[in-house]
């Protein structure tokens, strides 16, 4: 228990030292805000994929499948509780017509699955992304995230954290009127 | 004219936080009586004016002066006058003015309660507490005033999120509040004792109870919070790691930590240092909750409205405070006089894993909320940190923390010997064993995991008991001997008791509800039945109806159990048109055995309705263990408020088994005040 006196100054000042790295990490991290900071990916095209099925028998989710159509390609996982929050939301909007594709993202299909069945399917197509190959690809930051990709297949708008009825009716759905109305 | 008097007390309660500041840290080194009563004055000032305030922003909300922004964004007509109220809290602006009326609360009441500290100390504590009412008051003046005016005034607000219209808004942030700026003393108390120099550990003596009372509070808090998503998402989840309910663990678990650890300061003169270190960070996990959830630099469910001026600004507190208090006690550290020494196998030993532990978990947490910040930042692969990340994480440093937390109380002070303490301990491991292998049985060995679980409770729950068993010399003495030692045992080892006892049910609870619970699916019409968990669910029928601000569809579903028991279910489905939004009301039932939980979901293109089932075995101990744990905390503040005068902490029978400490060299104490 007796420490020699340098050491004891070390030790004495080592959470200030440490506090210092983590305070610079923060003032960075501020920069980049998450939620301001437009994907590196807006305005390019989306990335070609095929990912297989989340529900063994169904098809899967392509690149091909919204080719020529403005959809949201949302980004979910099973074990994400933000997700579960913004899943009723998703049914409404689906229910009201919206287009809505599904990425299930590092996570074990049948959970997925077992999500879907609990609480309802919003997705007109859903795929399993287990690997995160895509996600990396599309720059997700975590989950949920929303895409919105326009008829040439470019990447228009990224939501991330859940959409609510503020960010649908204040950005998602003018974003996608437009887009449909435009080209 | 009213929201600019609620401005005018802000700018007042600024003008007076000042003074607390100045008159705090001037008083001492003047050797002024006066200034140090100055510093007093303004702490009771500051607290009025900000309560002002908020009672301004309370009456607005509740008479709907819609010339107000925050009124205007966040409350409607419609809404029941309960929720209008409410809704002073549920949003940035006002929930910030809560932080600071908490902040002023507790400087109001260290001024009022703490006459038994020294003029000076007193003093130099109210100092800090006025400091960081001068930032968060800045703060809020700057970047988030509630009483800005909106021109033209709108006919009617936008509407309140529905899903906070729920008993919950009323207890939960304030509880939270109470407890996590609580903390706020703690740092407080600790950068007082550095500026003042070697106080030989008087100052956690001062310090605890308002440690405590934090504790207690954000022990609470955290619980409605679980409740209240529990009931109000509506698919069963009690705790989903969201960046924000971490925020409110991580200082619940430093908090946790120097809860014990002062206990080795105030008893053995032993871990001062790490006692001051550990209320500097405790309060500094609070600052940075506040600037996760305020920043929205992590993506959480709970994100206010995000500015980046607003944490821009909690950063420089965050920096300026966690800074200083670090950089203070990097320059005050060393010269502080080593504690005793003592062995590890000992009272002392053991609380000092528990530190090292909840230290350690806590580390985990926040590497856990902050890794995808770090990633983003490093450029490289993007990663999501989920469910899985804790439970390969806490759940491996909670086992030995739990196993330990049942040892440690039963060890002697100072030095103990291993044989002695395994007599202790025997019955402990042979109960919990038992219910193993009973629960084992009792599933088939399908569900060990339960087993596991429930072994634990068991044993924790005993080792509680246990305390009281060997204090009181049950089994030892005779019974009216031990009757008579366990009415003299002081208020604060029942206090440990029961808190230990609230973790067993916690535990209990926990593993339950995670690895025996169960959830169904099923499409039913009207008169249409499934069957779950051995009972034959029954939709009666579909009604729908008007709330205050709301319209619902709501099911009576019927739960009939093979001895013809029935459970009556009403799970409803509601939309709020002020917000375009529905919300789901689950209905549970509630046993002391397991709660059965259903939600209504959708209506399908037949007719039919979606309707989700979950059994929930044990779950309502996560709750009552978290109430439980709280009230534990509450018997320790009694005692610790009943027992201030000469240290008289230790028990009758730890006096007679000889391991009383030697008396308090209460002149060494002194010194560094004076």
């Amino acid at each position: 228990m007796t420490l020699s006196r340098k050491m004891l100054l070390a030790a004495s000042l080592a959470p200030l030292l440490v506090f210092g790295v983590l305070a610079v990490v923060l003032y960075f991290g501020l920069q980049q805000d998450p939620s301001t900071l437009p994907s590196v990916l807006i305005g390019k095209p989306a990335p070609t994929f095929a990912l297989g099925p989340v529900r063994a028998g169904d098809t899967g989710f392509s690149r091909d499948d919204i080719r020529g159509k403005v959809v949201l390609v949302n980004v979910w996982g099973s074990w994400c509780g933000a997700c579960k929050m913004e899943h009723p939301y998703l049914m409404e909007l689906a229910a009201g017509g919206a287009p809505i594709y599904g990425v299930d993202w590092k996570d074990d299909p049948a959970d997925g699955a077992k999500t879907l069945k609990m609480m309802g399917d919003p997705y007109v197509k859903v795929g399993n992304d287990q690997a995160g190959r895509l996600s990396l690809d599309l720059g997700v930051t975590g989950a949920p995230e929303t895409f919105l990709i326009d008829r040439t297949g470019r990447i228009r708008y990224k939501q991330i954290g859940p959409i609510t009825p503020e960010v649908w009716r204040g950005t998602l759905a003018p974003m996608i009127a437009k887009l449909e109305q435009g080209q | 004219m009213i929201p600019e008097i609620g401005r005018f007390c802000l700018y007042l309660a600024l003008g007076l936080s000042i003074v607390q500041m100045a008159a705090g840290f001037a008083g001492p080194l003047r050797a002024s009586p006066r200034i140090m009563a100055l510093s007093q004055s303004a702490a009771f000032g500051q607290f009025l004016f900000v309560a002002v305030a908020f009672a301004i922003l309370v009456r607005l909300f509740a008479t709907s002066d819609f010339s107000v922004m925050v009124v205007a964004a966040n409350s409607h007509t419609t809404k029941p006058l309960f929720y209008k109220i409410a809704a002073t809290w549920g949003h940035h602006e006002g929930s910030m003015l809560l932080w600071v009326l908490v902040l002023a609360l507790f400087g109001a009441a260290i001024a009022y309660f703490g006459r038994s500290m020294p003029d000076t100390f007193r003093a130099r504590v109210l100092g800090v507490q006025g400091l960081i009412g001068v930032f968060f008051l800045l703060f809020i003046i700057f970047t988030s005033n509630p009483f800005v005016r909106l021109f033209p005034v709108p006919l009617e607000g936008e509407g309140f999120n529905p899903l906070l219209q729920d008993p919950g808004i009323v207890s939960h942030p304030p509880m939270l509040y109470l407890g996590y700026v609580g903390f706020s003393t703690a740092f407080s108390f600790a950068v007082a004792a550095l500026i003042e120099g070697p106080a030989g550990g008087l100052w956690v003596r001062y310090a605890r109870p308002w440690i405590l009372a934090a504790w207690i509070c954000l022990t609470i808090g955290i619980t409605l919070g679980s409740l209240w998503a529990y009931s109000v998402l509506g698919w069963g989840g009690w705790w989903f790691w969201d960046p924000v309910e971490n925020a409110s663990l991580m200082p619940w678990l430093l908090g946790t930590a120097l809860v014990h650890s002062a206990l080795v300061v105030e008893r053995r003169f032993s871990l001062e240092r790490w006692t001051l270190l550990l209320s500097i960070l405790t309060f500094s996990m609070s600052l940075l909750g506040t600037f996760v959830v305020r920043s929205g630099i992590l993506t959480s469910v709970h994100a206010f409205a995000v500015d980046p001026a607003r944490g821009t600004f909690i950063l420089i507190i965050l920096i300026l405070a966690t800074g200083g208090g670090l950089a203070l006690y990097g320059l005050r550290a060393p010269g502080l006089p080593s504690g005793r020494v003592f062995g590890l196998f000992s009272r002392e030993g053991s609380l000092v894993l528990n530190n090292i532990l909840l230290v350690t978990i806590t580390g985990t947490v926040f590497l856990g909320t902050f890794y995808p910040l770090f990633i983003e930042l490093s450029g490289k692969d993007k990663i999501s940190v989920g469910v899985p990340y804790y439970a390969l994480t806490f759940v491996p440093l909670a086992a030995p923390l739990l196993l330990a937390m049942v040892i440690g109380p039963l060890l002697l002070w100072r030095k103990d010997s291993a044989r002695g303490w395994a007599a202790r301990i025997g019955p402990g491991v042979f109960l919990a064993f038992s219910v193993l292998i009973l629960t084992g049985a009792a599933t088939h060995g399908r569900n060990l995991l339960l087993a596991v679980w429930l072994g634990l409770a068991t044993w924790l729950i005993v080792g509680a008991v246990l305390i009281l068993v060997r204090r009181a010399r049950i089994g030892q003495a005779p019974f009216a001997d031990s009757l008579k030692l366990a009415r003299a045992l002081p208020m604060a080892t029942w206090g440990a008791i029961i808190a230990h006892l609230g973790i067993g049910l916690l535990v209990c609870g926990l593993g339950g509800a995670t690895t025996a619970k169960e959830e169904g699916v099923a499409l039913l019409g009207p008169g249409q039945s499934t069957a779950f968990i051995g009972r034959q669910l029954t939709l009666k029928d579909i009604s729908t109806g008007k709330g205050p601000n709301f319209e619902y569809v709501r099911a009576r579903i019927d739960a009939v159990a093979p001895d013809g028991d029935v459970i009556h279910l009403t799970p409803e489905r509601r939309f709020y048109p002020e917000r375009q939004s529905e919300t789901t009301k689950a209905s549970v039932r509630e046993t002391p055995l397991g709660n059965l939980y259903v939600a209504l979901g959708d209506q399908v293109t037949d007719g039919r309705w979606t309707v989700r089932f979950y059994s929930h075995p044990l779950a309502i101990w996560i709750w009552l263990g978290g109430f439980v744990m709280a009230l534990g905390g509450v018997l320790a503040l009694v005692g610790n408020r009943t027992q201030s005068g000469p240290r008289s902490g230790d028990s009758a029978a730890e006096v007679r088994a000889g391991s009383r400490p030697a008396p308090a060299p209460a002149a060494a104490g002194a010194e560094g005040v004076a």
